[in-house]
């Protein structure tokens, strides 16, 4: 006779089936039975964090950074309710991450009972799919599929609601695994419709002004060498979103940059002035297109996707393809090598030689001079003693955008943010779940006095499980975007973005038994950083002040094109 | 300009709140929606009715389709097409001037009288949009409305093209 399992037992068999090594998540009376399965076991190490919404941002880091799925652990109610935040911020940013939350017994749903709601409600609209497992014996095909729809076609989070009885240890059922996911409704797109591609590439050979615009798809799907070919064999300009940094290294000579409302003044100018445009699993945000009716309006727009909503939703693609990015970029780039017809080359002699002038502007460039240390400074002089080499991983605020434009990152999933929700109190914990992936890995948690404090409790978890990271918190006693945006749009008014009170950090990490360095002057930055970056067996948080009324520049002008951008304060481009 | 889409979706719970909650989260207007199984117990079929431009419909369609328990979509206003529509309505006939009125109109409009009460009948009618309406009208001229119940509209391919799984 087969062994038998009771269900909580079946939860760790198919999670163990599914290659899954490490859980993030948090106990209570809901899924009590289930924690019990796990600590009977070895093979999946539980990590327990001290908030559930941290769990969500470690399983995403632990995503964004290896590719797979990340898991999450929460009781019913609270604990289900708590991972909301880090449910959209996967789902806006297309993570794979599996939510499995405790429910009540089934025969107390809807009840109110203790620690119920409905999370399979609460998070409908910010989830790819979710299931209400209702029954021991389905548990290994439910956790199958969801973490198969996590991972294929548009990534993205799967919530799977778990009744305390069905994992009751009292009852036992044999164990089978799915061998295949075979689902009626779901068959995303893989290959690029041929017609659409040969479309594309006499637009792409025709294009007198290319630019290739690549966005997180191209990091999701793993498409980065496929992208650098591409750019190459065309000698394309390229331009990433803030997804899509590392796509193509930051150090390539075709890159351009950042665009959109931070991006660099020649990105977002080679994109205004386009007769092509290659787009490259990005989704047209509008932090990217600015006012969209004035957005590129002279370049046919050649937009590839595996998600079929995203294509034409803001901007209208005269050649949609929709496909995965790693099938679509073989079609196109055999397509382009068999063609007979070549990209004209002195037409793009002068494309270069225009970009080459925009860049010649700097726009990047910051004035060092005075006695404040300048956050952009920081950001170099850690790239400098990091060799460009490290995880970063940002939280939100005027600190995420230094970090984009001042570390040009070498390979996908090297830069960890939050792009689509902009979820302050993501960088700490993400950068935990980086940890957790690649623990002999440099990890920089970029973050400012206002996001750090929305996780802040998570210091514990880095204590609990050696998790070494590095907390460069850019601190400017201020919630600098939004201060940014009260000088730029409200007078100056700065409503509610002074932190009047805040913590001694140094004494904070050290009270966690971690270890603190505080940079008030510009005389102590390299030697603190030489010291942090040396310090490999203890987490260490640099707290450094930096000028409070920097603006991140250059910045797009409200409601105008993608190109029209202020370059300092009063100065537009 | 108004849409008929038909949506062929998995027959299991939380899957119509998914599309309904799709059309609330992108503040898409549902004009009538109508649910049931089909022959296939394993299947449901909804007809929506909304309301929206070319670019707007394009968006429900996609966003309706890429939901992972969705089958199929289509527009059946894109196509020729039959809508119906059930109607029940309860009026008041209290006297034989108003129950004769009531009949002649029914009969007129070819629906039928379902049940009776001391000093009501209750009529069925199937059928379009407008004549629904008209029907309600010539009603509410010969007597008082009670109780109006209406379906909202189902909508089928003409001829033997079929949305089928």
């Amino acid at each position: 006779m087969n062994e038998q399992y009771n269900g909580s037992q079946l939860v760790v068999k198919a999670l163990q089936a599914l290659d899954v090594k490490y859980i993030f998540g948090y106990p209570g009376g809901s899924v009590l039975d289930l924690y019990d399965a796990l600590f009977q076991q070895s093979e999946i190490e539980h990590i327990l964090v001290r908030h559930e919404q941290a769990a969500t941002h470690m399983a995403d880091g632990f995503a964004r950074s290896t590719g797979e799925v990340g898991v999450v652990l929460a009781t019913s109610g609270p604990g289900a309710t708590n991972c909301v935040t880090g449910i959209a911020t996967a789902y806006m940013d297309s993570i794979p991450m599996v939510v499995l939350s405790g429910q009540v017994p089934s025969n107390l749903i809807g009840d109110d009972a203790f620690q119920e709601t409905d999370i399979v409600g609460c998070s409908r609209p910010i989830v790819k799919h979710s299931f209400n497992c209702r029954h021991a014996e389905e548990i290994p095909t439910v956790l199958a599929k969801a973490f198969f729809l996590a991972k294929s076609g548009r990534p993205g989070p799967v919530v799977v609601e778990l009744p305390k009885d069905i994992l009751n240890p009292a009852q036992f059922f044999d164990f089978k695994m799915p061998e295949n996911i075979e689902m009626r409704t779901y068959n995303p797109n893989v290959k690029g419709h041929p017609k659409q591609i040969k479309k594309a590439v006499s637009a792409i050979l025709g294009a007198k002004k290319l630019v290739v615009y690549s966005g997180g798809g191209i990091v999701l799907s793993n498409t980065s060498l496929q992208l650098t070919q591409l750019v190459e064999s065309l000698n394309a300009p390229c331009t990433n979103t803030l997804m899509g940094l590392g796509g193509l290294s930051g150090t390539h000579p075709n890159f351009l940059g950042m665009l959109g409302m931070h991006g660099t003044l020649e990105a977002n100018k080679a994109m205004a002035n386009a007769d092509v445009i290659l787009a490259l699993g990005a989704r047209f945000d509008d932090r990217v297109t600015n006012n969209v009716q004035k957005f590129c309006p002279d370049a046919t727009i050649v937009h590839v996707d595996v998600d079929p909503t995203s294509i034409s939703k803001t901007v209208k693609a005269h050649i949609p393809v929709v496909g995965c990015l790693a099938t679509v970029l073989e079609q196109l780039q055999s397509a382009i090598d068999a063609s007979k017809d070549r990209i004209d080359r002195s037409a793009q002699e002068d494309w270069w030689y225009q970009i080459t002038k925009w860049r010649e502007q700097n726009c990047l460039s910051f004035d060092a001079s005075g006695e404040k240390i300048k956050p952009q400074e920081v950001i170099r002089k850690v790239y400098d003693i990091t060799n460009g080499e490290a995880y970063v991983c940002s939280d939100v605020g005027q600190h995420q955008m230094f970090a984009a434009q001042h570390y040009p990152f070498k390979n996908p999933r090297q830069w960890i943010n939050s792009g689509g929700l902009g979820t302050m109190g993501f960088g700490l914990p993400a950068a935990m779940g980086v940890k957790v992936a690649f623990p002999s890995s440099e990890v920089i948690c970029v973050t400012g006095d206002g996001s750090i404090q929305m996780n802040i409790q998570e210091l514990s978890t880095c204590l609990q499980y050696g998790l070494n990271v590095k907390i460069v918190s850019l601190n400017n006693r201020s919630l600098g975007m939004v201060r940014q945006w009260q000088d730029m749009l409200y007078g100056g008014r700065h409503a509610s973005s002074y932190m009047e009170s805040l913590p001694d950090f140094v004494k904070l990490a050290e009270a966690y038994g971690h270890v603190g360095i505080k940079v008030d002057t510009r005389d102590q930055l390299d030697e603190a950083l030489e010291r942090a970056f040396s310090i490999n067996d203890r987490l260490v948080f640099l707290d450094i002040c930096v000028d409070e009324s920097e603006h991140v520049y250059p910045m797009q002008i409200k409601l105008g094109s993608v190109d029209e951008m202020w370059l300092k304060k009063g100065v537009k481009a | 300009m108004k849409r008929i889409l038909a949506i062929l979706l998995e027959n299991e719970p939380g899957a119509l709140s998914r599309i309904v909650g799709l059309f609330s989260q992108r503040a898409y207007n549902i004009d009538s929606l109508t649910v049931g199984t089909t022959d296939d117990q394993t299947l449901s079929r909804i007809t929506i009715t909304t309301h929206g431009d070319d670019r707007v419909v394009e968006q429900i369609t996609k966003q309706v389709n890429k939901l992972v328990d969705v089958l199929k979509v289509l527009d059946l206003t894109e196509m020729q097409h039959i809508e119906r529509e059930l109607l029940l309505v309860k009026v008041y006939a209290r006297d034989e001037q108003s129950r004769a009125a009531v009949t002649r109109v029914c009969d007129v409009f070819q629906g039928s009288i379902i049940d009776m009460g001391k000093q009501s009948y209750t009529l069925q009618m199937v059928s379009g949009k407008d004549k629904i309406e008209s029907f309600l009208d010539m009603l509410r001229h010969e007597t008082d409305l009670i109780e109006v119940v209406r379906s909202g509209t189902v909508g089928i391919g003409r001829g033997d093209k079929a949305l089928r799984s």
